[in-house]
């Protein structure tokens, strides 16, 4: 039953990417509509699929970096409608669902065996789920950060084609940038908390700088002067779009290394 | 019945005849009045703007109508002969003058196409129209639908949405700057007319704080006045700068008034809000090296005029789109007028057949002297299944045929056959209120044009003097 929802949604985020990939480059506003319904319908199987899993292995949820990717996109799809229903920002989905569907794909490659965790191990789903979501945050402050770059260039060499009728304001995609870490950071800060304490209870120590925790605590501190840049020196508008790529871009080889590296469990 | 339209526009007749066959908004009523008395003439609108001058009208006899508003058009200036004027007429009548009524409401027929004035005008003409009971059923239903049209045009198209303008390509760049204008504070550098222009578009679009300089101190003052903003003295307006989100800079000084260090400075103390510059002289006010300074879109003239040639190839695309809108809706609009034709003959051929009916029976009952009421009912019941039986047949091709090609060939036909014509005529006289005289016919419709009329297009309309006059 979970498998099938998954690939159900796989198959509907496809569409959905493709569909909001071609409204970029067609004088059509009926292919977002398109877009918009065919990741709806995929959202709903997509929560299906989390929940059914969850139901079905009895087993601590978030453990694996399978299910942890297949969260991330669904968040990031979820925050995307979310947008996309209240500020009607089509050209949004354009960006966002593309990195929906490679986190979901990438998913669908790593193994879906949950570990066996060791049961003090057990609430680490709740530092999981915090850090998955202000991630998240910083997942769309990173397309809101490339959306910005690009209407800045096309402003700047003058080029009104399609794709600058379709962008947003640059200050309203500077606004998005701002909301995005302003949400994401306190909730990576909790992650990060929470994730200590689990520390702790299993191992008997807050933090032994290996790389997970050393990077974390990198991410940390960058988007915490991004975040207080933007506050007081005016990190805004173009800066804080290159920022915002970076620290995004830092985030993802961070954990394609740890991946790699063949860690088990998330923690 | 006959719905025609006869005019001249800008496609057709210069300047010089369009100003002449005009009709002043004071003397539309008497214009009106006027063209409803020539005979055949049962409905009329007239509508009169710098661009066009056209009479909608409902007429017995195509032909015939057609001379009729000629003559009215001639004799609407008295210098103005039959055949000067004939050469710069269009006549077009039945579904070809009711998709013209849809093209020019949707401003189709606009010498700019998308723009938003004509069809206030459109609805300023109805207005008058209804006033002076000039129209009725069907010029009702036509304008109505006409405005409709238009709005569905403007709706689902994006005909409307491009700035055709160069003062106003610079608010919609504004607007792909800055998504609340509202918030936003302007600087307009010198008194030149373009920058006004934007000025006041931008003051429409929203902006409220708005900062002036000019040279001339009392320049300032003035205009300060009339946009409703702040004077700031012209050796200081580079330090002010950093107030501003948008400079719109048009002066006669023939160097960069604006250099880059001061819009470097400025963002600086922005703090990296970025800011719209737009320099609509010539030659230029501000050194185009700003465009090269993050966070400081700098436009000139030559850009703006660029978008705007590229928004008018755009709005002929869209154009496109909206004229099958319109063949759309001249189609819904000819199903009405047809079923209009065939309600008055079936309503006619009932009542017809119901008066034989009636007094076929009394005259039988009176002779069978008494009945009983049972036999009574069985008579009069033979009589309506025999009437009903065989009206039904007829009734039922009317209704199906009225819609086809030759409907009206059929309606014609039962009026023949069962010798309809008064009844026909005066079932329609009552629907036709100019003819008829009865007046509240149309009451029930008024207000909807009137009222219809939206806020932004009345107060783009008087703020667009480049756009259309």
């Amino acid at each position: 039953m979970p498998v099938m929802f998954f690939m159900t949604t796989m198959v509907l985020y496809l569409a959905g990417t493709a569909f909001s990939l071609a409204y970029l480059l067609r004088r059509s506003e009926a292919l977002s509509k398109v877009s918009l319904g065919v990741t709806g319908i995929g959202f709903i199987s997509h929560t299906l699929a989390l929940i059914t899993r969850v139901m079905a292995a009895d087993h601590v949820p978030l453990a694996s970096f399978h299910e942890a990717l297949s969260f991330f996109s669904w968040a990031l799809v979820l925050v995307f409608l979310g947008v996309e229903l209240r500020h009607r920002i089509h050209v949004l989905g354009s960006f966002i669902l593309p990195l929906a569907l490679i986190s979901l794909l990438s998913a669908a490659a790593l193994p879906k065996e949950v570990p066996t965790l060791e049961p003090v191990l057990r609430t680490v789903w709740v530092h999981v789920t915090l850090s998955i979501l202000g991630t998240v945050g910083f997942a769309v402050a990173f397309v809101a950060g490339i959306m910005y770059l690009i209407q800045d260039g096309l402003l700047k060499s003058k080029r009104f084609n399609i794709l600058y009728t379709k962008l947003p304001p640059l200050d309203y995609l500077d606004y998005l940038n701002q909301q995005s870490i302003v949400l994401g950071f306190p909730l990576l800060t909790l992650g990060i908390i929470t994730g200590a304490l689990s520390a702790e209870f299993a191992r008997g120590s807050y933090l032994n700088w290996n790389p997970e925790q050393t990077w974390a605590l990198v991410t940390w501190v960058f988007y915490f002067v991004v975040l207080m840049g933007r506050l007081t020196v005016g990190w805004r508008a173009k800066r804080a779009a290159y920022l915002t790529i970076i620290g995004f871009a830092g985030v993802v080889l961070t954990f394609i290394g740890v991946v790699l590296k063949g860690h088990g469990p998330v923690a | 019945m006959n719905i025609i339209v006869v005019g001249l526009s800008h496609k057709t007749a210069p300047v010089e005849v369009r100003e002449m066959l005009a009709v002043p908004e004071s003397r539309l009523g008497e214009a009106l009045n006027r063209l409803c008395a020539y005979p055949g003439i049962k409905e009329g609108v007239l509508l009169s703007t710098c661009n066009r001058v056209e009479v909608y009208a409902v007429v017995d006899e195509m032909e015939s109508g057609y001379t009729r508003v000629q003559e009215f058009l001639a004799d609407t200036h008295l210098s103005l002969s039959s055949e000067q004027l004939t050469p710069h007429l269009y006549w077009h009548g039945g579904d070809h003058a009711i998709s013209h009524l849809f093209r020019v409401a949707a401003s189709l027929d606009s010498m700019i196409v998308g723009e938003p004035q004509i069809l206030g005008q459109l609805k300023d003409a109805f207005e008058v129209a209804l006033a002076h009971k000039a129209s009725g059923v069907i010029l009702n239903k036509l304008v109505k639908k006409a405005i409709s049209v238009a709005k569905r045009v403007r709706t689902e198209t994006k005909i409307a949405e491009m700035a055709v303008s160069v003062s106003y390509a610079a608010v919609e760049l504004a607007k792909k700057i800055f998504s609340n204008l509202s918030e936003k504070t302007v600087l307009l550098v010198g008194a030149g007319e373009m920058a006004k222009l934007a000025a006041r578009h931008l003051i429409n679009n929203g902006v409220r704080h708005i900062m002036i300089t000019t040279r001339d101190p009392h320049g300032a003052l003035e205009l300060s006045r009339r946009f409703n903003g702040v004077p700031v003295p012209f050796d200081e307006f580079r330090r002010e700068m950093a107030e501003a989100d948008i400079v719109l800079c048009s002066t006669g000084a023939a160097h960069y008034l604006i250099r880059a260090e001061d819009v470097q400075r400025a963002i600086r103390l922005r703090m990296n809000r970025p800011i719209f510059l737009i320099d609509m002289s010539v030659p230029r006010n501000i050194d185009p090296t700003v465009g090269t300074i993050a966070n400081a879109f700098r436009f000139d003239i030559d850009d703006l005029e660029m978008r705007v040639e590229q928004n008018r190839e755009e709005r002929l695309r869209e154009a496109a789109k909206a004229e099958r809108m319109v063949e759309e809706e001249v189609g819904v609009v000819r199903q009405w007028l047809k079923s209009l034709e065939v309600t008055p003959t079936i309503v006619a051929l009932r009542k017809r057949a119901e008066e034989i009916k009636q007094a076929e029976l009394e005259k039988s009952l009176s002779r069978l002297g008494n009945l009983s009421p049972q036999e009574r009912g069985l008579i009069e019941g033979m009589a309506s299944a025999i009437v009903n039986k065989l009206l039904h047949g007829s009734l039922v091709t009317l209704k199906t045929e009225a819609n086809s090609a030759s409907g009206s060939l059929f309606i014609e036909a039962a009026k023949r056959f069962f010798n309809l014509d008064d009844e026909t005529t005066s079932g329609r006289t009552e629907q036709l209120p100019n003819t008829g005289g009865q007046s509240d016919a149309h009451q029930p419709d008024r207000p909807v044009p009137v009222a219809g009329r939206s806020g932004p297009e009345r107060a783009s309309a008087q703020d667009m003097p480049d756009e259309e006059t």
